[in-house]
């Protein structure tokens, strides 16, 4: 690795030396959790939509931990972190645009 | 034309970093994104296939559920380890950083084995994609024969999704690997490949997906043989966040594919 690059290395190593070892095993404590949870609520026979709603409302609270706490996202400058965040959103939200089509198959009665 | 000349012992200056951290860092953070539009759009077939068939099936019985749980719970816990090599390398620990990245290792290994063995009982019952290698004779009374063909889209979706992270997960355990053994990781890897070829029947499509593992090791034995290195925290925390990706990713598919299709 090139000097300044190694150097910026050395400041980012520096910085996480201060990070705390017991918010990792909250972390996972945390994740370790959620993930019960989500199998609880699988053994409960709920409505479909109800449970989808709450299984990926728990998934994005799961991807949000390991981002910012294992992935260091939290860390970061705020330039790093709302760019490719809103990016990474944006692009996924645009993916949404098919689910329509998929309703419009389910209405027109293809089986 | 005169030339320009710049003095030796001048201290260079340099433009500071426009997102504040070195560029292997960021070009990792770049692969993650476009690998995450790509498991996006998996996730998103997936759920198009489900949403667009009224008769979607629901494979999987209590004991997938406990398995794919136990498959969550390793992955968590190599997400603990990873964080835990990435700080002991940054302490300068180079015994605990390699212990760490073990315990990665073999965590991940644990869920490559425990998924491969779902595939198989999968399989076994007859959900099977066209491509795989003929069962003898048998399939055609297990529980998912008539699934595989009357919704073909399930295993598809279900496979190509779950194949490409069991590769992703492959692909990082190697990494890894290389990280932390260096050189004497590739007869290892060797090995792996050797266990992963002749322990799989001719009929599991393990057997011929071990071949990556053959792949892998040319890869890493070119690599290693022109860029040989020691690899210090920065290359520990980029391979780290590789690592926490396949997590993520894993975050959603487990939900999504595993408690959504539950019977119960």
């Amino acid at each position: 690795m090139e000097a300044f690059q190694q150097a910026i290395a050395d400041q980012v190593a520096e910085q996480q030396r201060h990070h705390g070892k017991a918010q990792f095993f909250w972390v996972w404590s945390a994740l370790l959790v959620m993930t019960a949870i989500e199998v609880y609520l699988t053994y409960q026979n709920m409505q479909p939509l109800r449970m989808l709603t709450i299984l990926m409302g728990l998934s994005l609270v799961k991807a949000a931990l390991i981002i910012g706490f294992f992935m260091h996202m939290k860390y970061e400058i705020s330039r790093m972190k709302w760019l490719t965040m809103c990016a990474l959103v944006a692009c996924l939200s645009l993916m949404l645009f098919f689910f329509p089509d998929a309703l419009r198959i389910l209405s027109l009665g293809v089986r | 034309m005169a030339e320009a000349t710049l003095p030796h012992n001048v201290p260079a200056e340099y433009e500071p970093s426009l997102f504040g951290t070195y560029s292997k860092k960021i070009g990792m953070w770049l692969f993650l994104l476009s690998d995450s539009l790509t498991f996006g759009a998996l996730l998103y077939a997936y759920s198009y296939g489900r949403i667009s068939t009224p008769h979607w099936p629901t494979p999987f019985h209590s004991e997938s559920i406990v398995n794919a749980t136990i498959m969550t719970a390793f992955l968590l816990t190599s997400s603990l380890t990873m964080v835990l090599a990435v700080r002991a390398a940054v302490n300068k620990d180079a015994k605990a950083q390699r212990l760490w990245l073990l315990a990665t290792m073999a965590c991940g290994m644990g869920f490559v084995i425990l998924h491969g063995r779902e595939w198989a009982k999968l399989i076994a019952e007859g959900l099977t994609l066209p491509v795989f290698p003929k069962l003898a004779g048998s399939t055609a009374a297990g529980e998912f024969a008539t699934v595989a063909q009357t919704v073909p889209q399930f295993a598809a979706t279900f496979f190509g999704l779950t194949g490409m992270h069991m590769l992703h997960v492959t692909l990082g355990v190697v990494y890894l690997g290389v990280v932390a053994l260096r050189r004497n990781f590739i007869p290892v890897l060797l090995v792996f490949w050797l266990a992963a070829w002749l322990g799989t029947p001719p009929t599991s499509p393990f057997h011929y997906g071990a071949h990556v593992l053959l792949l892998a090791a040319i890869v890493c034995s070119i690599i290693l043989w022109l860029k040989p290195k020691i690899y210090d925290s920065s290359d520990v925390e980029v391979a780290g966040l590789y690592w926490h990706f396949v997590d993520l990713v894993w975050m959603f598919i487990f939900p999504l594919v595993y408690l959504m299709s539950a019977r119960i």
